[in-house]
């Protein structure tokens, strides 16, 4: 009897992420109400946007891609016990050092230019999560607010240098001033997989990471040691564990994947440096990760749910009249009655322990 | 005045207060003595109105009540002081003492009138505080007769001090004491709880002595000795009989000279402290908690910078060493806080297992860890030790408090240490587990290993220590022989009588 329940239980507590979509899914059903929209068709046209055709579910995998390697930052992040909030700033100057390296070295070949491009940005984000990372291992600052900052900075540096020394030479010759870069050499594109579809390598090496992010985590001693000192740091000290150094590493190895995903955008989506070219990942993929429950394999099908919103949302714009922004929304719900579905859950466990 | 009757208290597996009779008068100051465990603050808890009684009843005047909450206490006019103090330190006294309590002048302020208040009862009674300072520029003493203040001002009848002495100096011991008196030469009842014997003998008008739960003796305080207070407070003759090997103490593994370690607060919590363990021993340190028995495992452990003074093992000097670096070499340790420093509770028992060691063979060859290798030597450890645990795999969070304890204690010796830090080996742990970590820590001294006992028990010390330390206020009060260890001489040391 009590196995019964033991397992209706635990089955229950894995679904408990989908009940919290679910949740958050009737709330917006109310706001549709309130902007004067009809839920049901709007979701129709919310699901039909985001699955409705081969070319909209692979515009869903596109979009998934950088929440997905975002989310593994976030997860080898989260596992040493550091919060990365700056994966916006980690995309943006991923984006900006491989667009910067490609256009550098036009007559590389492909084989040599694309994985070096992709490694400039990789390396940006590791530097620009490596800042937040050094300070709290060497002085202990707070790294929530120092990644929130190093976002500020990313930001403005990608606004100089995009209307700066980076411009698109063809934008200051038609003076049309758009702020973007030239387009990267053809060579170093990400392959698309699907002509006429956008999805492209990138998605399938999301997915490889996502499995050696795991195999990292789980199956190495550094993994070992980044996940002892996330979840006790008192006791990873004890046993001989530099437990700051670790916490650096966390923080430079979520900055290197947020890095990869702004670097996957550009040579694979947009081929140029765009402003927005982080788009919010950097803010959904840590909510993909979480809905994922910080596992890299978990962050998969999280990443392609999210994914699906963001693309079935601008489907569900134009059918009903409202605004895209209402997904965004939507997924902040998510993640209100995803975490607080957890703690729930956690304290109906220790009640049942308890009695 | 207020008198508790066969209070009873169940904890999972502890019986906390076991038909505790104990009351006190107005205008009287009744000292509570005990170790620590005794039951002294779950006892103090029920009456504050933290815990609620199993059995018996609590009277006040003569009239049972029944408190539901803290609240409910602090209104029939109990007020407590505890050891470690509930104050904003960025308000000022008078706005800490007001807080939580309605203004005259409903939704504003009165501090003008609270601080008149303060000072009034500050003249009565002596207490020397500035309504207008702020609760950070304070000193420990200070803060405390803020405290006290809170409690008059809440128009407390009586006061229960949990060890208000344990955090200040000698001066303001003696300022404390002055207003003690005072109080209860205007009428207020004062228990006073402590386990420093010459405190109480100097303050006290009755003493009530616990142990395990239950109430020991009640009787006035004057005529009675130190010597008998200790007795009774420590109480029964060696239960623990161990099979031990001849002493046959080897080179010194552990040496600790001069050494100093700040605690907390800033203040000498080790004090020029010197010993030498050896090899094929088991050295003890015998102590009431708080005489720095826990700074100086943390600074032999690396956890806590050693002010001054070195600490070398077997030849090696370690004083400001990292974790790591102690570990190399051949220092192994069981901490005091298992749940917080021996253990990561949502790892699982063989994930524990390998904490210090997963970097090393066989558990990982280059950057991989080798989980055949793991799980086997798991199995092998958890069948050693006896572990009971569904499986290597089960988190350790799930085990009882004493196969946790038998996780660390495989994990620490199976790396055959020469030196062995072990802090409260089996504190909060179950008679069958200790009796087996007693044991291996038998087996460790037979095949050589320097053990360091920490231990509140001291049972647990005379059992097995071959020489054993008194730590009071930081210093080291004497070295004695196993043999010339007797309860009563042990007790009056903890109590810092030479």
């Amino acid at each position: 009897m009590s196995q019964v329940r033991r397992i209706i239980n635990t089955s229950f507590e894995s679904l408990l992420p989908i009940v919290g979509v679910v949740f958050a899914l009737i709330i917006g059903a109310f706001m549709l109400l309130a902007l004067g929209a009809n839920p049901i068709t709007a979701y129709a046209a919310l699901i039909e946007g985001a699955f409705g055709s081969q070319y909209s579910f692979m515009q869903t995998l596109v979009k998934a891609t950088p929440l997905l390697l975002v989310g593994l930052g976030v997860c080898i992040a989260f596992r040493g016990g550091i919060i990365n909030i700056g994966g916006e700033g980690q995309i943006i100057v991923g984006g900006l050092a491989s667009t910067a390296l490609a256009l550098a070295m036009p007559s590389l070949p492909g084989i040599l230019l694309l994985p070096m491009a992709l490694a400039a940005g990789m390396l940006a984000g590791a530097i620009w999560g490596g800042v937040p990372g050094v300070l709290k291992a060497k002085l202990g600052v707070n790294e929530i607010l120092t990644t929130i900052m190093m976002n500020a900075i990313a930001m403005q540096l990608s606004n100089f240098l995009l209307r700066g020394p980076m411009i698109d030479p063809k934008e200051v010759a038609a003076k049309t001033y758009l702020p973007q870069s030239a387009p990267v050499p053809e060579q170093a594109w990400l392959l698309r997989l699907l002509p006429p579809t956008l999805l492209h390598l990138g998605t399938i090496l999301a997915v490889v990471l996502a499995v050696l992010v795991f195999i990292f985590l789980w199956r190495t001693t550094i993994g070992y040691r980044i996940r002892a000192v996330g979840l006790n740091p008192s006791a990873a000290k004890y046993a001989g564990i530099n437990v700051p150094t670790y916490q650096a590493l966390a923080l430079i190895l979520g900055g290197a994947f947020a890095g990869l995903a702004g670097a996957v955008e550009v040579l694979g989506v947009s081929h140029r440096m765009l402003e927005g070219v982080s788009g919010g990942y950097g803010f959904s993929g840590i909510v993909a990760a979480l809905f994922g429950k910080l596992h890299p394999l978990g962050s998969i099908p999280a990443s392609v749910l999210f994914g699906s919103l963001l693309v079935g949302a601008d489907k569900m714009q134009r059918a009903v009249q409202v605004p895209a922004s209402l997904i965004e929304v939507i997924l902040g719900l998510v993640v209100i009655f995803v975490v607080s579905s957890e703690l729930w859950a956690r304290r109906q466990a220790s009640k049942r322990k308890t009695s | 005045m207020m008198r508790m009757k066969n209070i009873t208290k169940r904890f999972p597996g502890v019986l906390a207060n076991d038909k505790v009779n104990f009351d006190v008068k107005a205008g009287e100051i009744h000292a509570l003595l005990g170790e620590n465990g005794a039951g002294k603050s779950t006892l103090m808890r029920q009456l504050c109105g933290f815990y609620r009684p199993d059995g018996g009843e609590i009277q006040i005047d003569g009239k049972t009540v029944q408190f539901k909450s803290p609240a409910d206490s602090i209104n029939i006019g109990i007020g407590m002081i505890h050891q470690h103090f509930m104050l904003v330190p960025t308000l000022t006294v008078a706005e800490n003492v007001a807080l939580g309590l309605p203004s005259s002048r409903g939704m504003q302020l009165d501090l003008d009138v609270v601080s008149k208040k303060i000072e009034r009862l500050a003249q009565r009674y002596g207490l020397k505080i500035h309504p207008d300072a702020y609760i950070w520029q304070l000193s420990v003493g200070e803060q405390q007769r803020v405290e006290i203040m809170k409690a008059l001002y809440r128009g407390a009848a009586l006061l229960a001090l949990d060890e208000p002495t344990a955090v200040l100096t000698p001066q303001e011991v003696d300022e404390l004491f002055k207003v003690l008196r005072g109080m209860a030469a205007d009428g207020h009842a004062l228990i006073f709880i402590s386990h420093k014997l010459h405190e109480i003998i100097d303050i006290s008008h009755r003493v009530t002595v616990m142990r395990d739960g239950a109430v020991v003796a009640t009787h006035p305080t004057a005529g009675s000795t130190k010597t008998q207070l200790a007795r009774e407070m420590v109480g029964r003759e060696v239960i623990l009989q161990y099979d031990k090997t001849d002493y046959n103490p080897g080179d010194a593994m552990l040496r600790i000279e001069d050494l100093t370690v700040m605690g907390d607060r800033g203040q000498k919590a080790v004090n020029d402290a010197s010993l030498i363990v050896r090899a094929g021993e088991i050295f003890g340190i015998a102590g009431v908690s708080g005489n720095g028995q826990r700074e100086l495992a943390e600074a032999l452990t690396g956890l806590r910078p050693v002010q001054s003074g070195r600490v070398f093992v077997s030849g090696q000097e370690l004083t400001n060493a990292t974790p790591g670096q102690r570990i190399a070499a051949g220092q192994s340790a069981i901490p005091e806080e298992r749940m917080r420093e021996g253990v990561v509770k949502d790892f699982s028992v063989s994930e524990n297992l390998i904490l210090q060691d997963h970097d090393k063979a066989p558990y990982s060859k280059g950057i991989f860890l080798n989980f055949a290798e793991v799980a086997k030597e798991s199995k092998r450890l958890i069948n050693e030790f006896r572990v009971k645990t569904p499986s290597p795999e089960t988190p350790i969070k799930n085990l009882s408090g004493g196969n946790i304890q038998k996780v660390i204690m495989a994990r620490e010796i199976n790396r055959k240490p020469r030196v062995l830090i072990c802090a409260q080996p089996t504190r909060g742990v179950d008679i069958g587990a200790s009796e087996y970590i007693h044991q291996r820590l038998l087996e460790q001294r037979s095949a050589g290993t320097a053990t360091l006992l920490i231990s509140e028990d001291l049972d647990e010390l005379l059992a097995l220590s071959d020489r054993i330390a008194v730590m009071f206020d930081g210093q080291i009060m004497a070295i004695l022989d196993r043999n010339k260890a007797t309860i009563e001489k042990l007790g009056l040391l903890m109590a810092g009588v030479k």
